[in-house]
C-alpha cells in the first residue's frame, strides 16, 4: 500500500457528566498512524477504537448523510469528506490536525453538538408544497421542464449537516434569525415551478422580523457549505422576492376582494 | 421506568419506509375525522438515514409501453421465483401512485425532454421504468419526506434515541423502550401499534455500501419479541463498489449505458449474459465478476484485484446531469474522474432480502407489530431483488404500514405495561453499560466481520458455513463477557455499539443457519456443493423463530399465481 502517514489528532473533549475542573473543554492529543487515502473520519475511528469513550456522529461516509460536520484546523468540513494528508498543518515537525465541534451550538458531548434549534427552523418555513388543486395521486406525476428543474437544483442540495449554522455570524448573535439552510430550504420551495402557495410562503418566510432581513450578507455560509447550496445567494433571491411582494400583494388582495364582490 | 403515553402509533426508524409510514398515519386519520398522534423514535435524525445513500431510483410503471404484467415478471424472474407473486402484484400496481404522490410533496425527479419525469434502465427490467432524480435518488425522496412530515404537528419526533426492546403483552405489541442518547434515560413508549423500520443489518459485513447504522436493530427485536424472520439466507450483494472503501457506485451507471471490462479489454459479460449484458440482475454480474478475478482477469490495484466500470463514452455533460455523484464519489474517495477513466469496482456486500416475516399488509406474526422497508420480508424480492424496487418497496410499503397501524389503532386500546419486564430491561442496559469484563466491541466486530466474509460471502458452501456458525456461537459466548471503557450516560456510543453487535450477533446465526438448510443454489444463494436451484425441494421460504437457547425453522410456500417457475436465462 502506500507510504505511511502519522498525524496529530488534537481533539477538543467535553464531557458534561466529568467533575470539576476536567470537565471544561479540553483539547487531548491523540497519535494515528494511516496512509495516504485515510480520510479524517477513519483517523477518529482509529482514535475511538483505542478511546471508546470519544463521541461524534458519523453514518454513510460518503458525504451525503450530513452527520459530521466539525472544524478542521478551523475549517467546516464533514469528516468523511476531506483527506488528512490535504487539512493536516506542519508543526514543529509534526502533522497536526485541531478538530473542534461546531460553532454557534451547545457541545452535548466532545464533537457532538445540539442541531434541534437549526432542525426545527426548518419546520417554520413550511418546506413543502401544498397544492391547492389537490391532484390524487392518481392523476399521474405533473410537469415540470428541466430549465424549471434547474432552478432548484443548487439549493435541493442541502444535507442539514448544520456547518452554515456553525458559520453565519448573524446567528451566533442572535439565535432567532431563521438561518441560511432554513432560508435556502424556503427557497427552493417557493421557487419550485410546482408550488402554487403563490405568495403565501414568501409572506410566512419573509413577513417576519427574525427572517431573511437579519442576513448581514456576510456570505460565511455559502464558504461553509459542502454541498455548494449558497444559502447566501438563496436569501438574497428572497429578499428580492418579498420586496416584490410588498409591492404586487396589496394588488393581489385587491384584485382578490373584487372578485368576491 | 418513565412511560410516555402520548402516541398511538409507535414508528420506529426515519428512513424512507418510517417517514412514509408516519405520514400515511396521520393523512388517513386526518381523512377519517379522527386525530392520531404518532411518535417517531429514529436512533438518527431522519435525514441520517441510509435511504440517503440510496442512488439509482425507484422502480414504477409510468410509460404507455409499459405494463405492470411485464414489471411483476420481471420481479419474479429476477428473484429466481422466490418472490411471493400475489405480492408483487399489489406492488407494482402502487409504486406509480407513489412516484405521483412524491411528485406532489415536491421531489425534484428528473425530467425528460417534455417535462415528464425521467426513466432510465436497470438491471433485470426488460424496458426503461426507474424513476430517478439524478443519482441521489434516495437523498431527495428522504428530505422530501421529513421535509413534508414537517407539515404535521402530529408527528412527534424522537431523533437519537435507541430503541432496545419492543415490549409484547399476551401476543400483542404494547410500546417500547428507548434510550433517550442525549441523557442516557430509558423510558417506556405506549403505543397502541408498533412499526418497525428500521433497514438492513448490512454492517455484519466489513466491505459494505451501508452506513454505519444499518445493524439490523430492528429485525433482532422482532425476532426477541417472538415474530418471525424469512429469508434470512439472501444477502444481495452489489457489483459496483467502490475498491477501496466499498461505497456504492450506482447501477444507474450502467442503466446509461456504462460497459464492465475485466484487466484484458474483454468485455466479459459477453461470456456469461450475452443478451442483458451488463443490465443482468445483480447477482448474476457480481457472480460473473467474481469468476473473472478468480480466473486472474482482474485489475490489480494496491486494495486488491476488480474491474473497470467504464462511463468516459457517455461524456461530460449527460455524466454531470444523470450521474453527478458518481464523479463526485469516484474524484473524492478514489482519485478517478470517470469523465476520462475507468472506475475501479469489485462486489459489495448491499442488501438484504430477507428480514422480519409480513404479509402484504405489513402484519408480522404478533399483533399490533408491523415492519416495512428493508428491515421486512414482505416477500417481493425473493432470492435476488432488482436495482431500483426497494425505493419503491419503502414508499409503497411503508404507505401500508402506516395505514394498517393507524387503522388497528383507531380500533383498538392501549395495555398496560408489566413492570418486571420494564425493570428488567433496565437491569440490562444497566449492566452492559457497567460492564468490565475482558472482550471488547472493537473486537468482536472485527471477529464477526472476519467470519462473515469467509463463510457467507457471493460463493458458499457448506463446510465454510458450519465453521462459520461454529465461530459466531463462540463470539455469541465471548460478547457475554464484554467489557465497556465508556461508562458515562451522555452519549455513550460504546453502549449503543455494544447493543448493535449483540443484534448482528443474532442475526449473523439466522442466517448462516438458513444458508446450510438451503441445499440449492438460487439467486443471491450460491453454493458450491449444491450448484443449480432444486424447486422440488427448496421452492419455500424458510422462516426463524426464536426457541429456548436455539432457533426454529419452518418451511412457508411461496405464493405462485401465473408464473410457474421456468430456468432463468438472459
Amino acid at each position: 500500500m502506500s507510504e505511511d502517514f502519522k498525524y496529530t489528532f488534537r481533539i477538543k473533549r467535553y464531557n458534561p457528566e466529568e467533575k470539576g475542573l476536567k470537565q471544561a473543554p479540553h483539547y487531548v492529543d491523540y497519535e494515528v498512524e494511516g496512509d495516504a487515502d485515510m480520510t479524517l473520519l477513519d483517523g477518529l475511528n482509529k482514535v475511538q477504537s483505542d478511546d471508546p469513550t470519544l463521541a461524534f456522529r458519523w453514518s454513510c461516509r460518503m458525504g451525503i448523510c450530513g452527520s459530521d460536520g466539525m472544524l478542521v484546523n478551523g475549517q467546516p468540513v464533514l469528516a468523511c469528506s476531506v483527506f488528512c494528508k490535504d487539512v493536516a498543518k506542519k508543526k514543529q515537525g509534526r502533522l497536526e490536525i485541531e478538530v473542534d465541534p461546531m460553532r454557534n451550538m451547545p457541545i452535548l458531548k466532545d464533537l457532538i453538538t445540539d442541531i434541534d434549534d437549526p432542525m426545527d427552523k426548518m419546520r417554520a418555513v413550511a418546506p413543502y408544497l401544498d397544492r391547492m388543486d389537490k391532484d390524487g395521486p392518481e392523476d399521474g406525476p405533473g410537469k415540470q421542464s428541466k430549465k424549471q428543474l434547474e432552478r432548484i437544483k443548487k439549493t435541493s442540495q442541502c444535507v442539514k449537516c448544520m456547518l452554515c449554522y456553525s458559520a453565519c455570524p448573524v446567528y451566533g448573535q442572535d439565535k432567532d434569525f431563521v438561518g441560511p439552510a432554513a432560508s435556502a430550504l424556503a427557497y427552493r420551495y417557493t421557487a419550485d415551478s410546482r408550488d402554487d402557495q403563490g405568495g403565501g410562503r414568501v409572506d410566512k418566510v419573509i413577513g417576519k422580523e427574525d427572517s431573511v432581513w437579519g442576513c448581514s450578507f456576510v456570505g460565511e455560509c455559502s464558504v461553509a457549505c459542502p454541498k455548494r447550496v449558497d444559502p447566501a445567494q438563496a436569501v438574497q433571491r428572497l429578499k428580492v422576492m418579498g420586496a416584490l411582494r410588498l409591492v404586487t400583494k396589496p394588488i393581489s388582495d385587491m384584485i382578490k376582494k373584487r372578485k368576491k364582490k | 421506568m418513565e412511560i410516555i403515553d402520548t402516541h398511538d402509533v409507535l414508528v420506529i426508524g426515519g428512513g424512507a419506509a418510517g417517514l412514509r409510514a408516519a405520514i400515511a398515519a396521520v393523512e388517513l386519520a386526518e381523512e377519517k375525522g379522527e386525530t392520531l398522534s404518532v411518535g417517531l423514535i429514529s436512533k438518527v435524525y431522519p435525514v441520517r438515514s441510509h435511504t440517503v445513500s440510496a442512488e439509482g431510483g425507484a422502480s414504477a410503471v409510468l410509460r404507455d409501453y409499459d405494463t405492470y404484467e411485464s414489471h411483476a415478471f420481471d420481479t419474479i424472474k429476477g428473484s429466481d421465483y422466490l418472490a411471493d407473486q400475489d405480492v408483487v402484484d399489489f406492488f407494482v400496481h402502487d409504486a406509480p401512485k407513489e412516484i405521483s404522490q412524491l411528485e406532489q410533496w415536491g421531489c425534484p425527479w428528473s425530467r425528460d425532454e417534455k417535462g415528464e419525469v425521467a426513466v432510465r434502465a436497470f438491471g433485470g427490467m426488460s424496458v426503461k421504468r426507474t424513476v430517478y432524480a439524478a443519482d441521489k435518488t434516495g437523498f431527495y425522496m428522504l428530505h422530501s419526506m421529513f421535509e413534508r412530515s414537517l407539515k404535521h404537528e402530529n408527528i412527534v419526533r424522537y431523533d437519537e434515541w435507541y430503541v432496545s426492546k419492543v415490549l409484547v403483552e399476551d401476543g400483542r405489541a404494547v410500546g417500547v423502550v428507548a434510550m433517550n442518547q442525549r441523557d442516557g434515560k430509558e423510558i417506556a413508549f405506549k403505543g397502541k401499534a408498533v412499526i418497525l423500520c428500521t433497514g438492513g443489518a448490512g454492517r455484519m459485513f466489513k466491505f459494505t455500501t451501508n452506513g454505519k447504522i444499518k445493524t439490523g436493530d430492528g429485525m433482532s427485536l422482532a425476532l426477541r419479541a417472538g415474530a418471525s424472520l424469512k429469508d434470512m439466507e439472501f444477502v444481495q450483494f452489489h457489483p459496483t463498489g467502490l475498491v477501496r472503501t466499498g461505497i456504492l457506485i450506482t447501477e444507474g451507471a450502467r442503466g446509461e449505458g456504462g460497459y464492465l471490462y475485466n484487466k484484458e479489454g474483454e468485455r466479459f459479460l459477453e461470456n456469461y449474459y450475452p443478451k442483458m449484458m451488463e443490465l443482468a440482475p445483480r447477482d448474476l454480474i457480481s457472480r460473473a465478476i467474481t469468476a473473472e478475478i478468480e480466473a486472474g482477469r482482474g485489475v490489480e490495484t494496491p486494495y486488491g484485484p476488480c474491474v473497470n466500470l467504464d462511463i468516459t463514452h457517455l461524456g461530460e455533460k449527460l455524466i454531470d446531469e444523470r450521474l453527478p455523484l458518481v464523479r463526485e464519489i469516484s474524484m473524492d474517495y478514489q482519485a478517478v474522474d470517470p469523465v476520462k477513466e475507468p472506475i475501479p469496482v469489485r462486489p459489495v456486500m448491499h442488501y438484504f432480502m430477507g428480514g422480519i416475516h409480513t404479509n402484504v399488509k405489513t402484519e408480522t406474526t404478533i399483533q399490533g407489530l408491523y415492519a416495512s422497508g428493508e428491515t421486512a420480508c414482505v416477500g417481493m424480492h425473493g432470492a435476488n431483488r432488482l436495482g431500483s424496487n426497494s425505493l419503491s418497496e419503502c414508499l409503497v410499503f411503508g404507505r401500508v404500514s402506516g395505514e394498517e397501524a393507524a387503522k388497528f389503532a383507531m380500533a383498538s386500546s392501549k395495555v398496560e405495561f408489566d413492570n418486571e419486564s420494564l425493570k428488567e430491561e433496565t437491569q440490562r442496559l444497566d449492566k452492559l453499560r457497567k460492564s468490565t469484563g475482558k472482550e471488547t466491541v472493537v473486537d468482536l466486530l472485527n471477529a464477526l466481520h472476519d467470519v462473515m466474509e469467509e463463510a457467507a460471502g457471493i460463493i458458499r458452501d457448506e463446510q465454510r458455513l458450519k465453521d462459520g456458525l461454529v465461530h459466531i456461537k463462540t463470539l455469541q459466548d465471548r460478547y457475554e463477557n464484554i467489557g465497556l471503557k465508556d461508562h458515562g450516560k451522555v452519549f455513550n456510543s460504546e453502549l449503543i455499539s455494544a447493543l448493535e453487535l449483540g443484534h448482528m450477533l443474532e442475526l449473523a446465526e439466522c442466517l448462516l443457519t438458513a444458508a446450510i438448510e438451503r441445499k440449492e443454489s438460487r439467486g443471491s444463494h450460491v453454493r458450491t456443493d449444491y450448484e443449480v436451484r432444486d424447486d422440488e425441494q427448496f421452492l419455500h421460504h424458510i422462516m426463524i423463530t426464536k426457541g429456548e437457547n436455539r432457533l426454529n425453522l419452518n418451511k412457508m410456500p411461496v405464493m405462485i399465481t401465473q408464473w410457474q417457475p421456468k430456468e432463468r436465462k438472459y
